[in-house]
């Protein structure tokens, strides 16, 4: 059996393989016959999806890994080439599938920029109220699932309780519970319906409380701080040049979040705190995400108090040539039953160029590149997913970890393979 | 006159058939708990309140493929989950569960068979119950496997030092090796639990290990090795090992209620048996809490827990009791 790592608080100089993503056998090993590789996953119960780690056993030792990915690709980006603006925009949110609403946004907004489409007032805060809402759903699925790991099953079931009562209220006002795509080019699909408020006034009023409970469940348990501090390091300087975002990233103490150094909707108009924790292990990117949900519910709080009074209100941008017209108008206007036609058979034609957005999305810098020729469908979609960049980590933080530190790295890097894989 | 062989052949039969009906009602008592706690309903399909769903699992089980994997060393493959459940029931067969009756003209003992040194021959059948998980595993030819006979062969021979340390307390107060004096001994003074708390503790937290479950079962931690040492086991060998688990802690929590909290006596009513079984409910309540609760330990910090906190504490308390216990002599 391998002697105990040691485990320094944070290290100095760079830890980053010499390539990113494979940790490689020390020289000493490579021979060795007490070296066992094991495949974790595709199929595995701790795999966020398919991800598939190549491990090197020393004893309980990892001593090396090589991650493999590509088990859920499915062409997103290149079927959205294949669709009219209008209809990419459902596949956004299908490739991350716990932060749908930001992916949505994000394309939309890449649509609007290249169209130069304003946005109405209503549309910004419900899509802000929206993405946070999102934003909390994707960090519970991540506390839900990385308590799993770590043993204490129980969190799973507390996590989804309040899930669920997100996924309700997504139903009540887009009707889908995932996937929503409410977001539309100039602003939403539909109206906020009445009784929306008051349900989400509840959830608000009850999320800080949901939270407390999780952290006196976790935070003082002397077993979860042991499985969780001091593993995983990942230095400021590592993560940055590992391109690291979001949650990791500030874990690492970098203070960095695109909603508030780069504002987009009305982000610098709301009142929220960015978390940021020092010392790179798993126990402070878990830090980051609880704060995060608790700044998250002051900001649909604000946007609430916003939206009460925007009652009436359009949702959407008045432009005949994107927007669908009212349903009402077909019966009587001439000019809106030909809009309506061009829109759903032909779709809109986007005007030539290309433009970059980035939001911050729960797990990160979530970019969309599109390029367009003018034509009715994009001429090319890339997107930049945070999983993704966090995956290339994954080497990174593994260095003197046991087989079950392993599985508390990857859960609190928060990938989310649908959008790995694309 | 002393009882003749047949009935203990009777109480044998009498006594592995509750057993059997306790570890299936056992694992709808899990499935039930952790379900309230984690704000489900558990299994309440197969009949009222689910009360049918050990035997749904158990006819489904047995209807199952036992899947060899090629790679497989036959032999020591079936036999390992066999002689995991033997021994798991076996050690069942010296706990006493009644004070002992006089029928017609035989006085009828409260176990099985009352051997003077049961509480040794009961760590016996369980270190033998061990190499059931070690060759399972082993025999396997899995990788998780492997990795799950591992833990399981550093785990449970280090807190089984632990456990059998932890009793030593009660044994020197109770002066016997045999369960049914040591339980005698307390009905007459005072429940063990309290003068052996520190034993007590060790006892329960080294059994928990013992019984590889929650915060413990890093032999068969899910999320790290599959299944551990019983991955590559399907149909009712998967069967036998989990019968083997679940026995293994109701003859802990029999143990545990017979050292430390008087077996059969009561604080009232002398109902016999009845308080026996009510006292490891609670206990086996006890250990589902537990795993509803507790996140695991890593195989590091397990080892360093078994060795560096419990053996001392479990030394000290043994070494304090004899002190004390020749002090009051």
């Amino acid at each position: 059996m391998a002697i105990a790592p040691e485990r320094p608080e944070i290290y100095a100089g760079s830890r980053i393989p010499r390539i990113p993503t494979v940790l490689e056998l020390p020289a000493a090993l490579r021979d060795s016959d007490d070296v066992l590789q094991v495949n974790f996953g595709p199929n595995h119960p701790s795999t966020h999806g398919v991800l598939r780690l190549v491990v090197d056993l020393h004893g309980e030792t990892v001593v090396g890994l090589n991650a493999k990915v590509g088990y859920v690709h499915t062409g997103f980006e290149k079927n959205m080439e294949a669709k009219t603006w209008w209809k990419a925009i459902t596949y956004a949110p299908r490739i991350d599938y716990l932060a749908y609403q930001a992916n949505e946004l994000v394309f939309v907004q890449a649509i609007e920029k290249l169209l130069g489409l304003p946005l109405p007032e209503k549309a910004t805060w419900m899509r802000m109220l929206l993405c946070e809402l999102n934003r909390i759903h994707s960090h519970l699925v991540w506390l839900g699932t990385a308590a799993l790991e770590l043993g204490a099953i129980s969190m799973f079931w507390y996590c989804f309780r309040e899930r669920d009562q997100i996924l309700d209220l997504s139903e009540l006002v887009t009707g889908y519970r995932m996937h929503t795509r409410y977001f539309q080019a100039g602003g939403l699909a539909e109206d906020v319906p009445p009784g929306f408020y008051p349900e989400c006034r509840r959830f608000v009023e009850t999320m800080p409380g949901a939270v407390d409970q999780y952290e006196d469940l976790v935070d003082r348990n002397q077993i979860w701080l042991k499985r969780t501090k001091g593993l995983g390091l990942l230095s400021a300087d590592d993560a940055i040049a590992l391109g690291q975002t979001g949650p990791v990233l500030r874990g690492s103490g970098v203070d960095w979040d695109l909603r508030r150094d780069d504002p987009y909707l009305a982000y610098d108009r709301v009142d929220f705190a960015v978390p940021v924790y020092e010392n790179g292990d798993v126990y402070d990117r878990y830090r980051v995400r609880m704060d995060e949900m608790r700044e998250s519910t002051r900001i649909v709080e604000q946007c609430l108090r916003r939206l009460e009074r925007l009652d009436g209100e359009p949702w959407i941008a008045d432009d005949r040539k994107v927007v669908l017209p009212p349903r009402e108008e077909l019966h009587t206007s001439m000019e809106s039953l030909i809009h309506h036609f061009k829109i759903v058979t032909e779709g809109y034609r986007v005007p030539e160029g290309e433009v970059y957005v980035a939001v911050e999305s729960p797990r990160g810098e979530l970019g969309c590149y599109v390029v367009s020729d003018g034509g009715p469908r994009p001429w090319r979609v890339k997107f930049r997913g945070a999983s993704f960049v966090a995956l290339e980590a994954t080497a990174t933080c593994m260095v003197d970890a046991y087989i079950a530190d392993l599985i508390a790295i990857v859960g609190s890097l928060d990938t989310v393979m649908g959008e790995v894989d694309r | 006159m002393t009882e003749p062989w047949w009935i203990s052949l009777i109480k044998a039969a009498v006594v592995i058939n509750l057993l059997l009906g306790v570890f299936a009602y056992t694992t709808l008592l899990e499935r039930k708990v952790m379900g309230r706690m984690q704000l489900r309903y558990g299994p309440n399909r197969a009949g009222p309140f689910g009360v049918l769903q050990p035997i749904a699992d158990l006819v489904k089980l047995i209807r199952k493929e036992a899947f060899t994997p090629t790679q497989a060393l036959d032999v020591p493959y079936i036999v390992a989950p066999v002689l995991s459940a033997f021994t798991a029931l076996a050690a069942f067969a010296v706990i006493p569960f009644g004070e002992g009756w006089h029928v017609w003209r035989w006085d009828v003992t409260g176990q099985i068979v009352d051997v003077p040194i049961s509480l040794i021959l009961i760590f016996a059948l369980g270190s033998v119950g061990i190499y059931g998980f070690i060759v399972g595993g082993w025999a396997s030819e899995s990788k998780y496997s492997l990795l799950g006979s591992m833990r399981t062969c550093a785990q449970l021979v280090s807190y089984e030092v632990s456990l059998a340390l932890s009793v030593l307390g009660v044994v020197l107060m109770g002066q016997s090796l045999s369960l049914t004096e040591i339980v005698e001994k307390q009905g007459d003074t005072i429940w063990f639990a309290v003068p052996q708390f520190i034993g007590l503790v060790t006892f329960f937290v080294a059994g928990v290990a013992e019984t590889s479950r929650a915060p413990f079962d890093l032999p068969e931690a899910e999320s790290e090795l599959v299944a551990g040492y019983h991955t590559e086991y399907s149909g009712m060998r998967w069967g036998l090992f989990q019968m083997a688990e679940y026995v293994n802690m109701i003859t802990l929590s029999g143990l545990c209620v017979t050292l430390f909290f008087a077996g059969w006596h009561g604080p009232w009513a002398p109902l016999g048996p009845l308080w026996f079984l009510l006292k490891v409910a609670v206990i086996l309540f006890v250990f589902i809490w537990l795993r509803t609760t507790l996140p695991r330990l890593r195989y590091d910090q397990l080892m360093a827990f078994g060795w560096k906190v419990l053996l001392p504490v479990a030394t000290l308390n043994a070494l304090v009791t004899a002190l004390l216990v020749v002090a009051i002599d």
